[in-house]
């Protein structure tokens, strides 16, 4: 130990403390959900999945879109299994039914979220910075295993920051795209901003498949990071310790005495 | 709180104060620089941290899981046949929002002639009747004073069993044409999803309006000579100058799969509602029944 380094001094004091308090260190309740965008979440969830499944009852009715390389069709939206084992085919008009009743709660959710995430200062845990994506590529770099550190983060790390807020902008883009496919006689100035009542179509079904792939990706990450992740997006909060702040060092012999005594 | 327990307290708080300083370099970090702030409670021994972390999932559950339930019951409910009103009501009130942006200055874009196509012929109802085209006369009910037309009928239902006379004009497709012919190549949509461009030529059904001058009327009715497809109208949807009567599609006269000899086009509604082989329209106040409204689609189905 060099001599008058102010960190090191503090540390050992540190120790000391911790080995006296034993098991009795201090832990605290980080409040990481606000309830208001709690509730957001969770009602978006059905909403969301609801405008998905009437719209797959209303695309079913005019199924032309696919993924294609060079001309050549690699998958069709969707295969004839897909509509008959999930009961899809000629329910064009409860499609509609559904898709135009709850596109209200959809839009209606979507702007009290972002007012409130723009009011209560939580962009600030959301939006990413210019300097976000090259640090979200080492975030995928670390998910993949192929790094061993994440960079450093607040509440969401840099790829949580852009996939949330893109799933905002999908929305967004879902919305005003199915404006200009539901109005595009009265809203033809939108219709044609966006290229012409075919090209909304098209846009309007890959923003809904985006969604599919953001949901997969998201459960998936949701189950990684474990339980009290996922309970914080219920009671809002999660345990963190108190010594967390603290640089990791070898372990302190005195405090796992402490801990078994 | 004892002299000892301040000190260790200011000394954790020392401890948290270099962490920041020395491993969370703001520059690299967007949760710095976005001046992120994180909310802790006081500090709690491990037992209690649990205790009220336990307390609170009970109740996030509890409330998140009825919720869960009296949403799933709302659904089961709104999926019931007998609910079904409940679409038609958010139909209507959409509609009514609709109707309040609604413009006849709002038009849809025209194509050029040469991007037109063959429309698919979808559907046969109200098209599969014995049909006599030389015959045929466009029956229109519900005019101010029909009787001041040469065209005039006293009973449009020729006497009919169990109705009371219903006095009209009979128009041949050359009175039609005696109106302004009106060209517009413009994109049908089908309720299914799919579009097509197509030229078409015949005339405003606002012309029509304006000779005939009709009783105020609130909707127009339309019918197949069978009565086999009807179709119903608001009244500031059929006067859009991109609604038109037309007797010619793509250069040539109709033929019977897509209306002959008459039949209804426009950009504002979706082509259930552009009826073919039209025999009788009827300005009315009564909302008018509509073929695929009673089997579950919006009666409105506005562009």
């Amino acid at each position: 130990m060099r001599p008058g380094n102010e960190f090191e001094s503090i540390y050992d004091s540190f120790s000391n403390l911790v080995a006296s308090k034993g098991n009795q260190v201090a832990e605290k309740l980080e409040k990481k959900h606000l309830l208001a965008i709690r509730w957001f979440h969770w009602i978006n969830f059905p909403i969301l999945f609801l405008m998905i499944w009437s719209g797959i009852l209303i695309y079913w009715a005019n199924p032309v879109f696919s993924i294609r390389i060079f001309g050549y069709e690699l998958f069709h939206f969707f295969p004839q299994s897909f509509y008959d084992y999930l009961g899809i085919p000629y329910r064009l008009a409860e499609g509609i039914s559904m898709h135009f009743l709850f596109m209200w709660f959809f839009t209606i959710n979507g702007i009290l979220y972002v007012s409130y995430t723009t009011i209560s200062g939580e962009w600030r845990a959301l939006l990413p910075v210019p300097a976000s994506f090259k640090r979200a590529f080492r975030v995928t770099l670390y998910d993949l295993g192929l790094r061993k550190e994440l960079p450093p983060q607040g509440k969401y790390n840099d790829a949580q920051r852009i996939a949330y807020s893109s799933v905002i902008l999908m929305a967004i883009g879902s919305v005003v795209t199915g404006f200009a496919i539901y109005k595009p006689t009265q809203l033809s100035w939108l219709t044609s901003l966006l290229g012409g009542y075919e090209w909304a179509r098209w846009e309007h079904f890959w923003l809904m498949a985006s969604f599919v792939m953001f949901f997969v990706v998201h459960i998936g990450q949701v189950i990684r990071a474990g339980w009290s992740n996922f309970r914080s997006m219920i009671t809002g909060r999660e345990i963190v310790s108190s010594n967390e702040a603290l640089p990791t060092v070898e372990p302190v012999p005195a405090f796992d005495e402490g801990v078994n005594a | 709180m004892s002299e000892v327990e301040k000190k260790d307290e200011i000394l954790l708080e020392k401890v948290r104060g270099l962490k920041s300083e020395t491993t969370d370099v703001g520059r690299e970090n967007t949760a710095v620089l976005l001046r992120e702030a994180k909310r802790l409670s006081p500090s709690l021994d491990d037992v209690e941290a649990k205790r009220r972390m336990r307390a609170m999932s009970r109740r996030g559950f509890l409330i998140g899981g009825a919720t869960a339930v009296f949403g799933y019951l709302g659904y089961s409910w709104l999926k019931e046949p007998e609910n079904a009103r409940l679409f038609d009501r958010t139909f209507k009130v959409n509609e009514n929002l609709s109707q309040d942006y609604f413009s006849a200055r709002h038009l849809a874009p025209e194509f050029s002639r040469e991007m037109a196509a063959e429309p698919r012929y979808n559907g046969d109802v109200g098209l599969t009747s014995e049909f006599e085209a030389s015959t045929w006369r466009l029956q229109v009910a519900g005019m101010a004073a029909p009787q001041s037309f040469p065209q005039f009928t006293a009973d449009l239902n020729n006497g009919g069993p169990n109705t009371s006379p219903v006095p009209g004009v009979l128009l041949t497709l050359d009175d039609i044409k005696l109106l302004p012919r009106v060209e517009m190549t413009t994109e049908l949509k089908c309720i299914e999803g799919w579009s097509v461009i197509v030229n078409w030529a015949g005339i405003r059904f606002s012309d029509l309006v304006t000779a005939l001058k009709p009783v105020a009327a609130d909707y127009v009715s339309l019918k197949t000579p069978d009565n086999a497809y009807y179709v119903g109208w608001d009244m500031p949807s059929i006067m859009h100058p991109q609604t038109l009567l037309a007797y010619e599609m793509n250069g040539a006269p109709l033929t019977p799969q897509h209306g002959a000899p008459l039949r209804l086009v426009t950009t504002v509604k979706y082509g259930i509602k552009q009826i073919k082989r039209i025999g009788r329209i009827e300005f009315t106040d009564a909302r008018p029944a509509d073929f695929w409204a009673e089997r579950g689609y919006d009666w409105y189905s506005g562009h």
